[in-house]
């Protein structure tokens, strides 16, 4: 049996677009150097609130507002107790991924079995989450790289001292960016209910969120690379399935394992190539995953 | 001359603290005026009032004749002032452009920014370019980036805070040709320092405070340096003793040290020879390679055998604890965490380097009894205000707990003291006091290295000096006759910086 890669492609960048999405916010999340290890649990909100709000208008695109809107809500959870109680952001984003876990197998109960309205057909045979998803790739890197307000974004996140000494409202540019990654992470959450497995399962984004985050550093906080690291992983997930489905003697585990060791192996090249000083590019923020204070 | 910025009265209190009290002073459109005072005197306070970081509780302030309040330093920065911050506040990981982007209000497109950098660098003798990332760039051109933010602005009131800690004496020289230049154009300018004589050459007049409080404004020319130090300080400063020291035998043998660089800087086949009796001072500008060195010396990195001997005895690959059992003690520069840890007592920071010397631990076990009174004893002798040695390092202010550092390593009987920044931070009176502890060490027949980037410090102190230039060490000379040029152009002149030329 032959694997057709026009085909393999395509159904690479519905497997890539939940990852895209929520690796994207994140990246905007941590260029203004917040870690917010919470985007598995924002992911599943929007998973569940999406599925559900397209299941009682019938309207997938009413699903993914509506999952915009609650990962946005789950990130404010962690704004508040990081931005302004100062939390631990490690604890709280690791807090946040258990309490969207757990709250969406509560209220999940009643949606289990229940289909899906028809995701509609774009371009190309190729949905409109999925274009979205890829002209989110320049838009998030032009914002970040050519515009004033993606400037100071990356400043607070490179040394928020200085950034507040300048003038710039730290804490209020973080919270716009962690509600933007909560957002994103929803909506790809919900591109796993909606339109890949057309149903709500409890616990169904399975790691998506841990994948994106790793994504971010695998793409050294850099939105091209971020498409490069969710084409990879949409890539091998599709191709090991059809692997599968074609009977390839190789064991499933071994082909589920490839892009994470895939990922594990480009970041000792990165550290690597750091630790031998020859880094020219960006590395992380210098403020990530650091409290900022402002003594007034 | 007519007055750019003038504060009334202007007062400021943190919770237990009165920051300022009734501070009232001018300063003129074309002078350079310093704002004189000690640590903790409230200079701080005072030009965050003024460039909108922290507001006033009373009091007004005036620019250019018009009633000024800035509720934030962008409001600040649009009504004329600008500022350069003691800690750079510039962004590594962006380019100078981006970082002078975000220092200006209303920054032009990229690229007609990028050549009004060009043009204003090349009109000031300050050469950039505008595409590098400020990770790149020698703390010397960081500076000249901070400056050019402010000029491209074209600030009426200028605030410097304390730009020469990180210079050599020439790229100083060429920043006060700046300044001097920008002054004639009409500039008020406002310089914060604790450098005397730099004040003295340079300034037009002096704003002293001392605890918060205004002493006066002076004209620094018209007062001796010792005449200035006594108003910031508000008693007469007490003369350090040099006398009693005769160099005697060679205890400390360095010879073809290198390490390699990494993170920090490599140390280049560095060699010196110590006498028992002697204070050899090391020079340089941060970042020279100066940690790395103390480091090698103390123990934390291990160099090849035979690069490191005291008193016949080969160090080099012997691990701190040995090598201060054998005598060789050492004071990093960082109090907070290097040489101290913040949250343990100040009985428990003595077992840190004093556990074997001080027979404070014995069959691996505290002796919690000695090791509180050899911290009392440390308290003591160098007068730490502190309750007691029950206290936090981290609760003690720097000046009094650099006083504990150095106390517990001299206290330890050294045969050699390597030394770093021994007064950084520290207020005059603390910092005369360490000085003549280090000078009685030697005294008593110590070999002493202390590294220091205060060259009036090494000039009081040592016997003979070397330069620490990116990792070398040049040459010792006797400190006797040894001027403040001849160190300059020791310790690498301008790193290619051209003398300022007057712009069209």
């Amino acid at each position: 049996m032959m694997i057709d890669p026009l085909s393999v492609f395509i159904l690479l960048l519905g497997a890539a677009t939940p990852i895209l999405f929520a690796a994207l916010g994140e990246l905007v999340v941590e260029r203004a150097g917040v870690l917010n290890l919470g985007v598995e649990g924002m992911m599943i909100g929007g998973a569940l609130a999406g599925f559900s709000a397209a299941h009682a208008s019938g309207s997938p695109a009413l699903g993914f507002l509506a999952a915009a809107v609650a990962g946005a809500a789950l990130s404010m959870i962690f704004a508040v107790l990081t931005q302004f109680l100062l939390s631990n952001q490690v604890a709280t984003g690791l807090a946040l991924t258990l309490f969207g876990l757990g709250l969406t197998a509560m209220f999940g109960k009643p949606y289990e079995g229940v289909k899906a309205p028809p995701m509609p057909a774009g371009p190309l045979q190729l949905n409109l989450m999925i274009w979205l998803g890829l002209a989110l790739v320049p838009a998030v890197w032009w914002f970040l790289m050519r515009s004033r307000p993606g400037l100071i974004l990356r400043a607070v996140g490179e040394n928020h001292d200085a950034a507040h000494a300048l003038g710039y409202p730290v804490r209020a540019l973080r919270i716009a960016a962690i509600g933007f990654g909560g957002a994103l992470a929803g909506m790809g959450g919900a591109y796993i209910s909606i339109a890949t497995v057309l149903q709500w399962t409890e616990g169904m984004t399975a790691g998506a969120g841990w994948i994106a985050l790793a994504i971010v550093v695998f793409a050294q906080w850099n939105p091209w690379g971020v498409l490069a690291g969710a084409w990879l992983f949409g890539g091998v997930t599709v191709l090991q399935l059809r692997l599968q489905a074609a009977g390839v003697a190789v064991p499933v585990q071994l082909l589920s394992m490839a892009p994470y060791l895939a990922t594990i192996l480009v970041l000792v090249l990165i550290s690597a190539r750091q630790k031998f000083g020859r880094s020219g590019g960006a590395a992380a923020p210098g403020s990530l995953g650091r409290p900022f204070h402002a003594l007034r | 001359m007519t007055d750019v910025f003038r504060a009334e009265g202007l007062g400021k209190s943190y919770p237990g603290v009165r920051a300022n009290d009734d501070v009232s002073f001018a300063v003129a459109g074309g002078e350079i005026h310093a704002l004189l005072g000690e640590n903790g005197a409230g200079k701080s306070t005072l030009v965050k009032m003024i460039y909108g970081l922290v507001r006033p509780d009373e009091g007004r302030m005036a620019l250019l004749g018009a009633p000024y309040a800035p509720h934030d330093p962008r409001a600040a920065r649009a009504a004329g002032v600008a500022m350069v911050f003691q800690h750079f506040s510039l962004f590594e990981a962006l380019t100078v452009a981006e970082n002078i982007a975000l220092g200006m209000e209303d920054p032009p497109p990229r690229a007609e920014l990028a050549r009004r950098i060009e043009e204003l660098s090349q009109g000031y003798g300050l050469p950039l370019n505008p595409a590098r990332r400020i990770a790149s760039l020698s703390a010397g051109e960081r500076q000249r980036v901070e400056i050019l933010r402010c000029l491209l602005q074209d600030p009426r009131l200028l605030i410097m805070d304390e730009p020469t800690s990180v210079l050599t004496p020439q790229e100083a020289g060429i920043l006060f040709a700046t300044l001097r230049q920008l002054a004639e154009a009409g500039t008020a300018i406002l310089y914060i320092s604790h450098k005397l004589e730099e004040i003295r050459s340079h300034c037009d007049r002096a704003t002293i405070l001392r605890q918060g409080r205004l002493v006066g404004t002076v004209d620094p020319r018209a007062h001796s340096a010792r005449e200035l130090a006594a108003m910031m300080v508000g008693a007469e400063m007490r003369l350090v003793d040099r006398s009693g020291r005769k160099p005697g035998a060679p205890v400390l043998e360095v010879r073809g040290l290198s390490t390699p660089g990494g993170e920090g800087v490599a140390l280049k086949d560095i060699a010196l020879s110590l006498r028992a009796g002697e204070i050899l001072g090391i020079g340089g500008v941060a970042g020279n390679g100066q940690e790395e060195l103390l480091s090698a010396l103390s123990g934390e990195t291990a160099t090849a055998p035979g690069t490191v001997v005291l008193e016949g005895r080969d160090l080099s690959t012997a691990s701190p604890e040995t090598r201060r059992r054998a005598g060789l003690l050492a004071a990093p520069e960082d109090r907070l965490g290097h040489a101290a840890v913040p949250e343990f007592s100040l009985a428990e920071n003595t077992l840190l380097t004093a556990g074997a010397r001080q027979e404070l631990i014995r069959r691996g076990l505290i002796d919690r009894k000695a090791a509180t009174a050899f911290a009392q004893q440390v308290i003591h002798a160098f007068d730490v205000r502190t309750p007691g040695p029950g206290t936090a390092a981290g609760a003690l202010s720097g000046g009094n707990l650099q006083k504990f550092v150095i106390g517990r390593e001299v206290l330890g009987r050294p045969r050699v003291l390597v030394v770093n920044q021994p007064t950084w931070g520290v207020d005059a009176g603390a910092a005369a006091a360490i000085r003549q502890a280090l000078l009685d060490l030697a005294a008593q027949g110590a070999g002493l290295i202390v590294i220091s980037q205060d060259l009036d410090e090494l000039l009081e102190l040592s016997d003979r000096f070397c330069a620490l230039n990116q990792g070398r060490l040049s040459a010792p000379r006797p400190t006797e006759g040894l001027t403040i040029e001849e160190i300059g152009l020791m310790l690498g002149g301008a790193h290619g910086m051209e003398v300022a030329h007057v712009p069209a």
